[in-house]
Parts: C-alpha cells; sequence; structure tokens
C-alpha cells in the first residue's frame, strides 16, 4: 500500500458532494466548506485576517453609505447571470446610486440541505469574478444551512459600504419640476429573462437577464458635471415603481413619453403575450436619473459613452402635480397615469 | 410584432379622430359600450378616450369574466383546494379575486392549498400527468374564447384514460349578457341605458363568428360593430357606429375582418357543443341570475366534472352593500359615482368586481385614468 | 377580455406548433384550427389558436384606416382657411 501523505485532508467532493447539516454547524465540515470554497474564490487581504469580522481601514472624509440586499431569485441561473452575480451587483449598485464610491461587500449565505456543491461553487465563483471585475472585494461573510424544504436551494444576502465624496448630493426627495428624466437603457430584460426560465411558462426566448454594476458608469455620469438629482436602479416593479417612488418622495409629477421608452422586441414580445407591462418588469443593470434640464444633453453624452449606457435615453419630465401622479403621453396619442404596481404582476388570459 | 405595431400606429390615431370629430354631429351625444373587457383595457391604456369628441362617450360592459365570476365560484375553487387536497390549476388572473372569509386563492396557497398558475388548459392535463396519484382540478373560466382550450383539454384528458383530472366549469356566454344589459327589469329602476351601439368582442367573435349579434341589432334596433383589440381598431369601430348611428341603421358591421368570419371557428363550436351544455341559470356577480348564459359539462363527459367528483357545492354570495358594480356594468353609473371608489375599493383592496381584473371598469379607470378626476 | 396574439407560425408537428413573435417562440395546440401552414399567422389564446389571420384582410384595414383619416385631416385642414 503506498504512503499517505501526512497532513493530508480529504478535499471537498465538488463534483458529487452536497451540502448537508454539518456544514452549518460550525465544526470542521464548515471551516472547510469556507476555506476550500468561499475564501479561495473571494480571496483577498481582510479574509486572510480570518477573524469573525473584518478590520477596515476608515476613510477619511465624505459620508459613508451602507447598503443591505438580499437574494431569492429563482432560478438559480438564468441567461446572462446567476443569483451569485446579482448578489455583488445588487448591492454595489445601491451603494452607487448614492453617489459612492463602493468599497466593501460582506456576503451571507443560507444554504439548503441537499444543495449541490458544484452549484455552489458555480455561484461562488460568478460572485468572486462579478466583485474582481468591480474591484469591490467581499470581506466577509457567514454561513448558515437549514433543513431540506426550507430554503430555495441557496438564499444570499449581502451588504455594501461606500464613501459619497464632499460635493455630492443624491437623494429621492430633490428631483424639481423641469428636471429630465433619462434611462441608461432597455427595461424589463432582466425580469423577462426570469420568466423565460420558469418553464411552467413554456415560453423561450433570446433574453439576456442586464444584471451589471452600475458604480462605472455613474462615476463617469457624476464627473461629467452634469446636475444630477437622484439616481436609481429600478429593480423589482420596475421603472414605473421606481418613478412613483421619487415622485412621492420629492413631491412632484411626472410626465413620460411612451415613444421614448426602450424595450427590445423579445421582451415587447414575451410581455405582450404574457400581458405584462415592460414599466413594471424588474432591471438589474439599468440607471434611472433625474438630472437638471440644462444638463441633459450632456448626462446623456456620458452615459453613452460607456458600454452600460449605450443605449442611454430622455423618457420625460418632471413638474408640479400636488397629487405626484406619473403620467404618460401613449405613442397611440392619448394619456394615461402610469400607477403604482398592484400586487404582484401576474400573466394573464383576459 | 407585425400586426400588432401597425394597428397602434399614433399618426394613424390623429387621422381617425379628425373623421369621428367631423362626422359627429354636434347637436347629440353618443353612447357606445365596448362589451369587452380587452376594449375597456385597450381605450383605457392608450388613452383613446383623449381622441375622441366630449359628445362620444365609451360605456364599459360586463365583458370580463373574472369581473363577472362570483364570489361562490371562487369559494368553490378555494374548498377543492384546501378541504378536498386537489392541485387546483387556475389562471393568473383569479388568483387575486378575493372571495368569503378574507381569503382568495392567493391566500388560500399561502394556506398551504396546492393553487398552481397555469397558462394553458393543456398545462393542468400535464400536471395531471405528472402526479397520479393526485386529484387535478382545472378552474375553468372565460367566455366563448376560453371555453373550446377547455373542451380540447376534457377530450384529450378522456382519451388519455386519466383519472385524476376534472374541470370546474365556469364558462359564460356573451349574447345572453348583452341581452341582460339591454333587457333586465332592475334597467327601469335605474332608468333606460342610453346605449347607441355596442363594440362586439374581437376574439369571442373569432369563435362564435359575427352571426350571434345579428340578433341583438334587429331586435334592438341597436347597432353591433365587431372591432379587433387594437387602438386603431376601436377608433375605426366608433367611427363606424356614429356613422350608423346618423345614417339610422342598425347592422352588425365587422372591422375585425382580418380575424372573424359570419360563421367562425366552426371546429372549435362543435367542440363546445360536444363537450358541454347550457345550463338553465347561472349567477352573474354583479348582474345577478341570467338565464342561458352558462355552460356544464355534459353528462357524458361527467367523469371530468369537478361538481360531480367533489362535495362542493355552489352557495351563492351577495356583493357589498356600498358596491355600486351592477349599475357599473350596466353603465348606468360610472366608478367615480361609486362611494367606496378609490378608498375602500382599490385594485389592491377590490369590494367588487368592477375592480378586481386590471379589465374591470373601475380597476381600469383606477389604475388609468384616476387623474382626470382631478382636473 | 381574452389576451391573444397574432403569430407566426415556424414549424408544425401533428396537432402542435411552434409559434413566433419577434424572436419569442412558444409551443401551441393547432387541435382548434384545420390546414394551418408554416409561414401562416394565426391568433393564438391560452395556448391554442384559434384561428388564421388573414393578410390581405389586414392590409385592407389598415388602408382603410389611412384613408379616412386622410379625408379628414384634409377637411380638416381645408376648414381653417
Amino acid at each position: 500500500m503506498s504512503e499517505v501523505k501526512r497532513g493530508y485532508v480529504r478535499p471537498l467532493d465538488i463534483k458529487n458532494g452536497r451540502i448537508d447539516l454539518s456544514h452549518g454547524s460550525g465544526g470542521r465540515a464548515m471551516a472547510q466548506l469556507i476555506e476550500e470554497l468561499f475564501a479561495a474564490a473571494f480571496d483577498n487581504e481582510f479574509l486572510r485576517q480570518g477573524n469573525d469580522g473584518a478590520l477596515l481601514p476608515v476613510p477619511t472624509g465624505g459620508r459613508m453609505v451602507m447598503a443591505v440586499d438580499a437574494h431569492v431569485v429563482s432560478p438559480l441561473f438564468f441567461p446572462g447571470g446567476d443569483i451569485g452575480c446579482l448578489s455583488v451587483h445588487g448591492t454595489i449598485n445601491d451603494v452607487a446610486v448614492m453617489g459612492a464610491k463602493p468599497l466593501w461587500l460582506s456576503a451571507s449565505f443560507i444554504l439548503e440541505e441537499g444543495f449541490p456543491l458544484a452549484d455552489l461553487k458555480r455561484i461562488v465563483d460568478s460572485m468572486a469574478a462579478a466583485a474582481k471585475e468591480a474591484g469591490v472585494p467581499i470581506v466577509t461573510g457567514d454561513t448558515k444551512v437549514v433543513e431540506q424544504g426550507k430554503g430555495d436551494g441557496v438564499f444570499i444576502t449581502t451588504t455594501g459600504v461606500g464613501i459619497v465624496p464632499e460635493g455630492v448630493n443624491l437623494s429621492g426627495d430633490l428631483a424639481q419640476p423641469g428636471d429630465r428624466i433619462l434611462i441608461s437603457g432597455t427595461l424589463g430584460d432582466h425580469g423577462m429573462a426570469i420568466m423565460a426560465e420558469r418553464e411552467s411558462l413554456g415560453f423561450s426566448a433570446p433574453i439576456q437577464s442586464d444584471t451589471a454594476a452600475l458604480h462605472g458608469l455613474i462615476e463617469t455620469l457624476l464627473t461629467s458635471g452634469a446636475k444630477v438629482r437622484v439616481l436609481r436602479d429600478p429593480t423589482r416593479g420596475g421603472l414605473a415603481t421606481t418613478l412613483n417612488e421619487i415622485a412621492r418622495q420629492s413631491k412632484v409629477g411626472m410626465m413620460l413619453q411612451e415613444k421614448a421608452l426602450p424595450v427590445n422586441p423579445e421582451v415587447a414580445a414575451a410581455c405582450e403575450f404574457l400581458g405584462l407591462d415592460p414599466l413594471y418588469v424588474a432591471n438589474e443593470g439599468k440607471l434611472v436619473v433625474i438630472v437638471a434640464a440644462e444638463d441633459e444633453e450632456k448626462a446623456l453624452a456620458a452615459m453613452r459613452a460607456h458600454p452600460l449606457g449605450q443605449r442611454a435615453v430622455a423618457v420625460g419630465s418632471v413638474h408640479e402635480d400636488p397629487h405626484h401622479f406619473v403620467q404618460m403621453t401613449t405613442a397611440f396619442g392619448g394619456k394615461r397615469i402610469v400607477d403604482w404596481l398592484t400586487g404582484e404582476q401576474l400573466p394573464r388570459i383576459c | 410584432m407585425k400586426y400588432i405595431d401597425e394597428f397602434r400606429d399614433g399618426d394613424l390615431a390623429r387621422g381617425l379622430s379628425a373623421a369621428i370629430r367631423q362626422i359627429a354631429d354636434p347637436a347629440r351625444r353618443y353612447h357606445f359600450m365596448e362589451f369587452c373587457g380587452g376594449h375597456t383595457h385597450a381605450i383605457s391604456r392608450y388613452g383613446v378616450s383623449d381622441l375622441l369628441p366630449d359628445n362620444v362617450r365609451m360605456i364599459h360592459g360586463p365583458g370580463c369574466p373574472v369581473c363577472v365570476l362570483p364570489i361562490g365560484r371562487v369559494d368553490m375553487a378555494i374548498r377543492l383546494a384546501l378541504e378536498c387536497g386537489v392541485i387546483l390549476c387556475t389562471y393568473g388572473d383569479t388568483l387575486r379575486v378575493p372571495a368569503s372569509d378574507s381569503l382568495s386563492l392567493m391566500k388560500a396557497k399561502a394556506r398551504g392549498g396546492d393553487i398552481r398558475m397555469v397558462y394553458s388548459s393543456a398545462d393542468a392535463l400535464k400536471i395531471a400527468q405528472a402526479n397520479p396519484d393526485k386529484q387535478v382540478v382545472f378552474f375553468a373560466i372565460g367566455f366563448e374564447t376560453t371555453t373550446p382550450p377547455t373542451a380540447v383539454a376534457i377530450k384529450q384528458a378522456r382519451a388519455l384514460g386519466l383519472k385524476n383530472f376534472s374541470v370546474l366549469c365556469c364558462h359564460v356566454l356573451t349574447p345572453s349578457a348583452i341581452s341582460t344589459i339591454l333587457e333586465s327589469p332592475e334597467v327601469r329602476q335605474w332608468g333606460t341605458v342610453p346605449l347607441d351601439g355596442f363594440i362586439g368582442p374581437a376574439h369571442v367573435s373569432t369563435i362564435i363568428g359575427s352571426r350571434p349579434y345579428e340578433f341583438f341589432a334587429e331586435e334592438y334596433r341597436k347597432p353591433v360593430v365587431i372591432a379587433g383589440f387594437e387602438p386603431l381598431d376601436v377608433m375605426q369601430a366608433i367611427l363606424m357606429l356614429v356613422k350608423q348611428v346618423n345614417d339610422g341603421r342598425a347592422v352588425v358591421e365587422n372591422e375585425f375582418s382580418r380575424a372573424v368570419t359570419r360563421d367562425g371557428n366552426v371546429k372549435a363550436q362543435n367542440l363546445v357543443a360536444e363537450v358541454f351544455e347550457l345550463r338553465r341559470q347561472f349567477e352573474w356577480r354583479g348582474l345577478n341570475v341570467v338565464p342561458y348564459s352558462g355552460l356544464r359539462i355534459r353528462k357524458e363527459f361527467a367523469d371530468f366534472d369537478a361538481e360531480k367528483r367533489f362535495p362542493v357545492a355552489y352557495v351563492s354570495v351577495t356583493d357589498n352593500k356600498a358596491c355600486e358594480c351592477g349599475a357599473i356594468l350596466r353603465g348606468v353609473k360610472k366608478p367615480q359615482d361609486c362611494k367606496i371608489f378609490g378608498t375602500v375599493c382599490t385594485p389592491e383592496n377590490p369590494v367588487g368586481s368592477c375592480m378586481v381584473s386590471s379589465e374591470g371598469a373601475c380597476a381600469a379607470h383606477y389604475t388609468y385614468g384616476r387623474y382626470k378626476d382631478f382636473q | 377580455m381574452c389576451l391573444a396574439l397574432p403569430c407566426r407560425i415556424v414549424a408544425i408537428d401533428g396537432e402542435n406548433a411552434t409559434i413566433d413573435v419577434s424572436g419569442m417562440k412558444k409551443d401551441i395546440s393547432l387541435a382548434l384550427m384545420d390546414d394551418a401552414t408554416v409561414g401562416d399567422y394565426v391568433i393564438v389564446h391560452v395556448g391554442y389558436a384559434l384561428t388564421k389571420l388573414d393578410p390581405e384582410e389586414a392590409e385592407k384595414t389598415l388602408a382603410l384606416f389611412a384613408e379616412m383619416g386622410e379625408a379628414a385631416l384634409h377637411e380638416a385642414a381645408r376648414e381653417i382657411h
């Protein structure tokens, strides 16, 4: 019999292994999972400290932003992304729309007993790649395991911190009458990509999720000098929800031009088929910008120069309205309001 | 999208708007009812009313099968899921309809009912095949457009020898509803409905053809124009109706000629006749009991009738007293006339049938048009 | 009611077909129709084709819209002068 090397530790069976309760119990199995899977993928100087909390340098000047987001998307893997990169992009975006430079992320995983390690590795590698590309390391994390049936494979919660430099002031209550409303690209890609994957609806379309980290685009926009009042990323509930939120916060009304709304033809067709409205479908890589009217062209030019903003376009204006309605001139010529979403948008027969 | 986008063209809309304005007689008012919820939705969603002259008014009719589905029927579906343990397959539209005991199908799902949304009756069949040890019930709602797909599913279930598939049939008929609007005794209570004509349903008509409407045109001397679903179709139909009224004619015209013929889809009609028969009467939410307006499964296919297989009987449930849906469905009152519109009764918490579906008159006005109430 | 869409048939397999709308594809049933062929446009509701869309009639209808509209706009322009 050949000698077994001293100090040999049987590695995780990524190919066939599954999460079991021992991976969450705090013992050796969990330590191995963290070391061989998470730490190996996310590796950075802070993680290497190996403590319960990450020791981080305190930046001087400016104000700090902190944001948190939980990700429960199903299916876990979809065209254009997965729950892993989504969780990195989503929180980076929440920090960046405040005008902050995102600095660090934390990631907490709730894993379901029986979840395949191969899938977990795919997700973790995707997160690592997204974090690296964005230049925002994952500096601390946590893992828990729940019994089979009590979780949808995996839930990921990420928290992000960033610093807003002096002189930058963005907030949902700063929109003013006369401002222009811009959007960085096409609407509804993410939501419809997810719908297409849900086999119970049985349609296939070449739609990719638009999940992306927007801090680079935002930086380009802010350094252009355009007087930006509000930045938001229109995720759940779509553009309609985001605009209604801003209208309420800023106590203004809005008027959109339906003809200006950018929607990919496959997304429009899929929405039409299911009776959904692209205005309410989720996006994960788009930016809503409310900017002073005189800086509209400057802002658009800045965004269009960036890969994520090539289809940036103006879609409407802000005006006085004591009722804070978001209205729209339809492509047909008539008017309607774009109201708050009622419940969840469900495919309909009627 | 071909055959869709062209029928939404804003330039053509302006032209038709001018045409309507030109022939509408300024000395009179025109009231047209669009029967079908899909038309109500199109009118609201595209703001078609803004393109009509002030003396041409659209009245929203009861052609929304979700809106007219009585609470008692939804209760049956909920009981099937919660008490009989079936897999209840339903179209997305019904999930939020409020039923008795503060439940809805969605809330029943949260309580543990196995309630699944399907896009098609064929999907319900697949679920039955995939779950041979569970009973699967398909909650079949809809007008004549949606009935043939249910008929096909039942026949396929028989061909496959499925023992665990049945249908809760709540299909209703368009012509009976139109009669009720024009005829019912309650109309006398509210005064005659000032209706000058109807816009006939688009897709129902692809199935039943234009022939069934000839009766209304002749008997009640009201013109009917069958219109496609796109906003240009609606405007053209309004133009044709105004012309008929001006000329004193009352005939059936077909604007949706690209999909509707006089005879309709005979194959689909025969399939429906094979599997279903008329109920003597059926309760409609907001319109009360309407004779010969609903379908039930024939005894030859009783094996697939959920009402025969399970001990769930229909119990009538009355609507809230403050709800004005009955009058609104008949076109006698507007959503804004209802005391609880927009306050107690909203799309989030619908009290009556007109608010329940996005096509109901109240829901459509609230979601797309209520800004006008403040102008 | 009756959300239904004109879709192009791109493949037929017995009583089923695959339709396409601007790149979005779905499998549907042809059980309610006879004599559909690849390339036809059909109106699809809840996964079933209800009827064929007649391209000639569609063109005629659009032409009618344009004709009605132009005549009216001309008339309106005349009345202003």
